[in-house]
């Protein structure tokens, strides 16, 4: 068959001055990652002194829009931005115009009269960061959209791990979990991919999206494969998923037997690590949770810094990834 | 079958235009004469009789087209589309006839509400339409309309579209009491405990951007089902969208085997991949989704092959408000009255992939006979059903050039290759450019 030429190449009208934005791991450079971490260590130096307050973002403004529920995102977004010096600003979907029907659309437009330098947004559905960003003038931070990306999560997991090995570089992962329904596990895929680490999946069959090897992983359904990893990166079994008899795991309690992370299972100095919030005894140990080679407190203090990093690129100069619209290509 | 609003027949003739007809085997620069809206005489040098003259020179003249799959979304969402604006649309994408699926709000379900439609499209409609009326009573899957009473009063044909019939044995007994009503069945194929709340095909693309999956074999598993009812009971059927590989060769063995089994696909099945997706776009977001690309290669052969004899635009108008939304939010559904022979003009015929016979044919003759229509033909003595084609054109598509009532086409901003000039239909001039 003669070769089928692509459309839709030009179906966007002539973009404007691209913004810059941080809506997915896919759309930054290595580059883009080393000089994020690099910051971000220099605000975590900047954090041990007396007065953690700095200048930098002065008189900008910050916005939060969180609809999904959020302890450790939108607390490290908005102490980022206060650390910073940016007035922040966070609206919560519940007790908003959110809960009288507003549209996505019509929420962020409004966010936008108030000429925001960035606004912040988690929301349930994949797609909702690039509506706002083109309907509004802000720079647009992706704090989770739906199953898609949650790229600061990434990038605090990075630097975490790279201040516990000093290295990305080969290392070896194992992402260990409920891989179909996770965020996190798509942004931590794409971005160890960017810096040279190995990635392999484990989880039951149900939960291991199909084709994703296609982003440059392995996946497996045993559970001993973990044993080879240096880090364990154990996601949160999602317990609102497995309702509705979906039947993805018999139960929990099958779950884990089968895949989880128990202190038998992983070897002394391994690493672990998980996104939080954890379901104790069910994807993780408390034993192995609690343990000192558990990085999880670490990640959480990764979470401010590395999201200080992001406030300061996006308002400051370096390209931090541009794009909204992908580019389509069809084979 | 067909209804229209009144007007009186023509007399005309069309000079110089490239004249195509896959069918007859036409394909020569000649003179056409319609005569009171029939077709009286083809040749060179035609007297004109003091008959409107439309020149055609440089351009393509062939048989209309006919499009089986569109939603009018009357009653009910007569904001997304009417039947005035729908069959104003389908007269400038060039067809001369339009089916109707029946899933509007409500149901057309029974021969008072299709009455109704009728009525409705005797006054206003700009160009001929046929409804099909729901298999099942408020497309519920449970109880069988009144099929033979739906026929009689002017029912084209049965479909639940949008929705399939999950029964295995109340399909059979659709196909059984089909044969009474004298009128095709034409199936949705998902097995939704496969799809649910799929809102992407299922592969690589859909890992990554983590959308729920809604597999090839969902769509398949259902077309092998209703081809082995259907060789069972020696009826014959009609299988809408088709968008999977599994599916395409599920059909060509069904057909093999002597099925008596029609298909269609969309132009936007035939045009994009699941890698369309990627732009979150929600007007590439339908139902059955866009596949991978070996599906499409496979939906192409299948086209040209004859294996899939009818192309379908799937015209699913939406209110742009509820397209203004992340891609999951959005309702399944793309328009494409307007769109679909510059679409498949541009991606298929321009660069050789298809024949421009073979997608005249699948765009006029083959749907038209899947549902037992009249095909349009340019012959001494049929109705003239004509369409003028300008194959040089290149323009780009705007958002103000619709004359459906929504704008949620794929192609917005798109340039493409192939315009409509003139659409004749049932002997009257519906569209000219």
């Amino acid at each position: 068959m003669a070769e089928i030429r692509v459309m839709r190449e030009d179906l966007r009208p002539p973009a404007p001055p691209p913004k810059r934005h941080f809506i997915s791991i896919k759309d930054v450079t290595r580059e883009d990652v080393e000089r994020l971490l690099a910051t971000a260590r220099t605000f975590e130096r900047s954090l041990e002194r007396e007065v953690k307050k700095l200048p930098t973002l002065k008189g900008r403004l910050v916005i939060n829009v969180f609809y999904e529920s959020s302890t450790r995102t939108s607390s490290s977004f908005e102490l980022a931005a206060k650390r910073l010096s940016a007035d922040t600003m966070s609206i919560k979907s519940s007790g908003s115009s959110v809960d009288k029907g507003e549209s996505l659309k019509d929420t962020a437009i409004t966010l936008g009269a108030y000429d925001p330098d960035v606004i912040v947004i988690r929301h349930p559905q994949i797609g909702a960061p690039q509506l706002v960003a083109r309907v509004t003038e802000a720079h647009v931070v992706n704090a989770g959209d739906g199953k898609h990306q949650h790229p600061t999560q990434a990038l605090l997991d990075l630097y975490t791990m790279r201040e516990a090995f000093g290295r990305l570089e080969g290392l070896h992962v194992a992402i260990v979990g409920d891989v179909l329904h996770s965020r996190v596990a798509r942004s931590l895929i794409q971005a160890l991919g960017l810096t040279g680490a190995q990635v392999t999946l484990v989880a039951p069959p149900a939960l291991l999206p199909r084709g994703i090897e296609a982003m440059g992983c392995e996946t497996t359904i045993d559970i001993g494969a973990i044993a080879a990893a240096d880090v364990v990166y154990v996601l949160r079994m999602q317990r609102e998923r497995m309702q509705e008899a979906a039947n993805y795991v018999p139960s929990l309690r099958e779950y884990a037997a089968r895949w989880g992370v128990t202190p038998e299972r992983v070897r002394p100095g391994q690493k672990v690590m998980h996104p939080g919030p954890m379901n104790r005894g069910v994807e993780i140990d408390p034993r192995v949770a609690d343990h000192a080679d558990a990085l999880i407190e670490t990640q959480v203090r990764a979470g401010l810094v590395t999201r200080m990093a992001v406030l300061y690129d996006l308002l400051t100069s370096g390209p931090v990834g541009v794009k909204t619209e992908s580019v389509l290509e069809v084979a | 079958m067909l209804f229209a609003g009144p007007a009186a027949k023509e007399n005309l003739v069309v000079r110089g235009a490239r004249v195509v007809d896959p069918v007859g085997g036409v394909d020569a620069v000649l003179d056409v004469r319609v005569d009171d809206g029939v077709i009286a005489a083809l040749g060179t040098e035609l007297d004109t009789n003091s008959h409107r003259v439309l020149e055609g020179e440089g351009l393509v003249l062939a048989p209309a087209f006919v499009d089986p799959h569109v939603h009018l979304r009357t009653p009910g969402r007569e904001d997304e589309e009417t039947i005035a604006s729908g069959t104003a649309a389908a007269a400038a994408g060039g067809y001369c006839a339009i089916l109707a699926m029946p899933n509007t709000e409500p149901v057309v379900d029974s021969a008072a509400t299709l009455g109704a439609l009728i009525e409705t499209a005797r006054a206003e409609a700009e160009s001929p339409v046929g409804f099909l009326a729901a298999i099942t009573k408020e497309q519920r899957g449970t109880e069988l309309t009144e099929m033979a009473e739906l026929a009689e009063a002017g029912a084209a044909g049965f479909s639940d579209d949008g929705m399939p019939v999950a029964s295995p044995g109340l399909m059979r007994r659709a196909l059984q009491y089909g044969a009474v009503a004298g009128r095709r069945i034409a199936l949705h194929c998902e097995e939704t405990t496969l799809s649910r709340e799929g809102q992407m095909h299922e592969g690589a693309v859909s890992a990554e951007l983590g959308f729920t999956g809604y597999p090839s074999v969902a769509e398949s598993l259902m077309v092998e089902r209703d081809l082995a009812l259907a060789a069972y009971e020696r009826q014959p059927l009609h299988l809408l969208h088709l968008s999977a590989w599994e599916s395409v060769q599920a059909l060509r063995r069904a057909r093999a085997d002597g099925v008596s089994a029609t298909a269609e696909v969309t132009p936007h099945h035939l045009c994009l991949t699941d890698e369309a997706v990627r732009s979150l776009d929600p007007n590439v977001k339908m139902n059955p989704p866009l596949r991978a690309a070996s599906d499409r290669t496979a939906l192409v052969e299948a086209l040209k092959d004859g294996t899939i004899t009818a192309i379908a635009t799937d015209h699913a108008p939406h209110a742009r408000h509820e397209k203004e939304v992340p891609f999951e939010a959005a309702p399944f559904g793309v328009t494409g009255l307007e769109t679909a022979f510059a679409a498949l003009y541009t991606q298929l015929v321009e660069p050789g992939i298809v024949p421009l016979g073979t997608l005249l044919e699948r765009m006029s003759a083959g749907p038209a006979q899947a549902y037992g229509l009249d095909e349009p033909r340019i012959a001494v003595g049929k109705p003239a059903n004509l369409v003028l084609l300008d194959l040089k054109a290149s323009y780009r598509i705007a958002e103000e050039s619709f004359r459906s009532r929504s704008v949620n086409s794929w192609l917005l901003d798109q340039t493409v290759k192939g315009a409509v000039r003139t659409t004749i239909a049932a002997g009257r001039v519906v569209f000219s450019a």
